[in-house]
């Protein structure tokens, strides 16, 4: 009792000191409790008939329907095979780049050329999905756009890039490289510059010529960070950037375009099968959540960084 | 780094041919805007036969006019800049005091308020029940719903808190001598020395706000409402399907081809005029977030 008394007190005497932090605390909680926590609630319409009418409460369980629906349904099994194509794709020809270029900027000598080259690489990663996809249109239009000018000036008859199922992905990645590349070679450089330079005085004393510092010091200095980025990576694997798609794509082009949540986006938002596209974002989810769980647990075996 | 005179030829060689191939890649970068300005300053006919290559053919600014004439377009300018300014506010009105209390060692609970915030990092509801929440908290088609429903990110507080943990204890210790409460030491203290963190985080929620697209083209019904970006979507998808524009463009000074790139022109600048102010702090602002080893 008297134990139970002394920890009462402990506790009052702490908030009456620290009660400030928790006001300034609380807005944030409160921000994350009615946006994103209490949508999780609402994932439960993946196992309800729901009806707009009755609400998320009222609405009766269905039990596993929607998922035996999705797992029928070849549109849906066309989008997951999509999205694990376009995210690998993706993955292997997008992540490696940023590293590339952040190696290569921290071997420019000259400070003007390599601030100037940053400055100018950044900049597409300000630039809205909306604004690349009008670029990438223009670009691509089959009368007008520059890729067919160019093509025909070496005999090539103009080809409606967009309307091509084959000619999705490559545009899709190339410009996500386009855009994100070069900024995203900011977090390889900030972790070069933290790199011990004694490294590298002592393998000049040795002989070691710019290439093999490269890869023999600034490379395995930096893995940590591209083991840490590459989890992040794997965790937004089928987060595939659908802004980006839904401006993109068309039905022509559904066949290699369409992923899961563009699927969702049409299913839910638009034809109003909320119940069907809630499920088919609760599986997104889960195998998005499981992915980071399982890249996270690798990584802090095989290397010993991880994000928790 | 050091004297280029210590370096071999095969040194030398190495630096040309790295500096050549960033050259390219940063040309690369440049060059799709030099062009889109280069259509939205030529004559429609120029544009629409595929003849823009490099720099305006017939140079005219009847797209410009085209656009600038749009009442649509200055709506939704207008609102693009009320739901950034009142996003960013909102942004840093909550973020800052949350992040500096998750910063606090004294703050009980604290690993379980750092995990809240994490978690939805990697795990959220997703579209759809985001959509109904929304819905059933009134936040369809109003002004407010977009300017609070997306104010908190998970990564800019990791961000700051972990730039705020950073800062010494002994400023705080300083301020506390001298009677500071909480509030004041955040205040004077803390965002103060924060410029850097507050500043990425800024630019960050501003390109955001900025470029908001698909949400605001969900929640949003009433023409009035629109974004400049939803706009922007429309032009470029119902301009080039809208056969009588065509029709009586092509012959014109202006095309589909030039408004679009007139209007996508217009809607950079802005972001081209901020860019050079806040892009000297990200370099040190994310060094501090970004990586946590």
């Amino acid at each position: 009792m008297e134990n139970h008394n002394s920890r009462l007190h402990h506790f009052a005497d702490h908030m009456r000191a620290n009660w400030q932090l928790y006001i300034l605390l609380a807005p944030t909680i409160i921000w994350l409790l009615v946006f994103l926590y209490k949508p999780m609630y609402g994932l439960q319409i993946a196992f309800k008939d729901y009806s707009i009418f009755r609400g998320i409460q009222g609405s009766p369980w269905v039990g596993l329907d929607h998922f035996h629906a999705l797992f029928a349904n070849d549109q849906f099994i066309r989008a997951l095979k999509n999205t694990v194509t376009l995210s690998a794709l993706s993955l292997c020809i997008g992540f490696p780049v940023p590293i590339f270029l952040a190696l290569m900027f921290n071997e420019i000598l000259n400070q003007f050329f390599k601030r100037t080259a940053q400055t100018i690489t950044y900049l597409p990663h300000f630039i809205s999905s909306v604004i690349i996809a009008g670029i990438v249109i223009t670009a691509f239009s089959p009368s007008a756009g520059i890729v067919n000018t160019v093509i025909g000036w070496f005999g090539v008859d103009s080809v409606y890039f967009l309307t091509k199922p084959e000619w999705f992905r490559p545009i899709y990645i190339g410009s996500t490289i386009w855009q994100e590349a070069g900024f995203s070679s900011i977090v390889f450089l900030a972790a070069i510059a933290g790199v011990n330079p004694s490294l590298y005085e002592s393998a000049v004393i040795d002989g070691a010529s710019r290439w093999q510092m490269v890869w023999k010091i600034t490379l395995p200095s930096i893995l940590p960070t591209i083991i840490f980025m590459l989890i992040i990576r794997i965790g937004n694997l089928l987060e595939v950037g659908f802004e980006m798609i839904i401006l993109l794509y068309q039905p022509a082009t559904y066949q290699t375009a369409d992923v899961v949540n563009t699927f969702i986006y049409r299913q839910g938002l638009q034809a109003g099968q909320y119940d069907l596209a809630g499920a088919a974002g609760l599986f997104n989810a889960v195998v998005a959540f499981v992915l980071v769980m399982t890249a996270n647990t690798i990584s802090r075996r095989v290397s010993k960084t991880s994000l928790w | 780094m050091q004297n280029m005179n210590l370096y071999s030829r095969g040194d030398k060689l190495f630096a040309y041919i790295n500096m050549f191939l960033i050259g390219l890649f940063t040309l690369s970068t440049l060059y799709p805007f030099l062009y889109i300005a280069s259509i939205s300053l030529s004559s429609g006919g120029q544009a629409a036969a595929g003849n823009v290559v490099l720099g305006p053919i017939e140079t005219t600014f009847e797209a410009y006019k085209w656009v600038l004439s749009s009442s649509e377009f200055w709506i939704s300018y207008k609102n693009t800049f009320i739901y950034t300014i009142g996003g960013v506010i909102m942004s840093l009105i909550i973020i800052i005091p949350g992040s500096y209390a998750l910063s606090r060692p004294q703050l009980k609970g604290r690993r379980f308020w750092n995990l809240m915030v994490a978690f939805t990092m990697w795990f959220h509801a997703g579209m759809i029940p985001f959509f109904l929440n929304m819905r059933d908290l009134g936040l369809l088609d109003s002004y407010f719903g977009i300017i609070i429903g997306f104010a908190v990110n998970g990564f800019n507080i990791i961000l700051l808190r972990n730039f705020f943990e950073g800062i010494p204890a002994s400023f705080e210790e300083a301020a506390r001598m001298d009677g500071a409460n909480d509030f004041q030491v955040l205040w004077k203290v803390y965002v103060p020395l924060s410029k850097p963190a507050i500043a990425t985080v800024t630019l960050f929620c501003i390109v955001s706000r900025w470029n908001g697209f698909f949400w605001a083209m969900v929640l949003l019904n009433d023409q009035d409402k629109l974004p400049l970006q939803v706009y922007l979507r429309r032009v470029i998808v119902e301009l080039t399907a809208d056969d009588q524009f065509s029709a009586t463009a092509m012959n014109a000074a202006y095309s589909v081809e030039t408004v679009t790139a007139a209007i996508i022109v217009c809607s950079i600048i802005p972001v081209l005029i901020v860019y050079p102010f806040i892009q000297k702090y990200f370099n040190r602002g994310i060094l501090v977030g970004g990586v946590k080893e």
